[in-house]
């Protein structure tokens, strides 16, 4: 598909602006729908749709799939370390809380980080997942993406 | 009215849809009507006021799932094989289930019923508190995120060990694919 002129116009003038709908997404999700699986999910869509049109190669130079790996377990880590941080600052497991001042404030500052966890984890599993399907079959084989 | 029969016209796409895709032998067909199955069902939960549920629909069901199961199809065969097919008794099994289904739906209580059991618990302190205490207008996220909290994070490790096995299954090299490379790269 890369030779399409079509596909390749279409895919760099999108390839921003999805990413930035799912940053929006991401940190809208207190006030409108949406959270860090929908935005994880349209952040990935993002890389797969580069992928499609440019070839496997292509998109992990982008996205390189040892980064992806290791993103896949900073989310979890993300969402745990919010939990460790205010069992250490006097509040129970997850108790968002105790993170701020007040109330109020702790809870927007856990909830935008933990869903910020999920994003993270959500966007590298599905790259991760991508990459598995499309480039099964060994090392060679990776520009049919 | 116009939400009854938007809805019963998704339902009867869905269906025709569903009956398409078990009657095509063509996997791409097949796979491509599944994702057109999914963003009518996004549709409906838009129709149902779950708008957070009909993103994810969307998104995961209509997007990813197509786009890795057209990956995985390009591994295999375009043409799903001729087999013999037993029906009787999984028709047996599919009339059971869906009767019982069928039968629970009368003693369920109206749709959006505000003295349902499952809103009298503790949603009505959610409800109040999410808006006016935390400031946060998305009930949605406060209870995922906030209330909820122990039940994401296990989804999210679920997410993760989900990816995580499949990159040992499928992205891991075999350990005799290594031993060949090493060899090749040392015969040169």
């Amino acid at each position: 598909m890369k030779s399409n002129p079509v596909f390749r116009t279409t895919t760099k003038i999108l390839f921003a602006p999805i990413i930035l709908y799912g940053l929006y997404v991401q940190f809208h999700g207190d006030f409108g729908p949406g959270g860090g699986f929908q935005a994880g999910v349209i952040i990935a869509a993002a890389f797969i749709l580069y992928g499609i049109v440019f070839g496997l190669k292509d998109v992990k130079k982008v996205a390189p799939p040892g980064i992806v790996a290791v993103l896949m377990a900073v989310g979890v880590m993300i969402y745990g370390g919010v939990g460790v941080a205010s069992l250490i600052l006097g509040g129970a497991y997850l108790n968002y809380s105790v993170l701020a001042h007040d109330m109020a404030h702790g809870q927007h500052y856990g909830i935008l980080l933990v869903e910020l966890g999920v994003g993270v984890t959500v966007t590298s599993v599905m790259l991760g997942l991508y990459y598995a399907f499309a480039g099964f079959n060994g090392a060679g084989r990776g520009d049919d993406g | 009215m116009t939400v009854l029969l938007i809805n019963i016209f998704l339902v009867s796409m869905m269906v025709v849809i569903a009956v398409l895709v078990l009657r095509t032998r063509r996997l791409f067909a097949a796979i491509v009507m599944a994702g057109a199955y999914s963003l009518i069902s996004a549709a409906m939960f838009v129709n149902l006021d779950a708008v957070d549920v009909a993103f994810t629909e969307a998104a995961v069901g209509a997007g990813i799932s197509t786009v890795l199961l057209l990956a995985a199809m390009a591994r295999l065969p375009a043409e799903e094989k001729e087999g013999r097919v037993q029906v009787a008794l999984p028709l047996l099994i599919c009339l059971i289930a869906g009767g019982m289904l069928v039968v629970a739906v009368f003693s369920l209580p109206p749709f959006g019923a505000p003295d349902a059991v499952v809103h009298l618990h503790v949603a009505p302190r959610y409800l109040a508190e999410s808006n006016d205490v935390l400031h946060i207008p998305n009930v949605v996220t406060t209870v995922l995120a906030s209330y909820r909290g122990f039940d994401t994070l296990g989804e999210t490790i679920v997410i993760f060990a989900a990816g995580l096995g499949v990159l040992l299954l499928l992205a891991g090299r075999t350990r005799d694919a290594a031993e060949d490379d090493r060899r090749e790269e040392e015969g040169e």
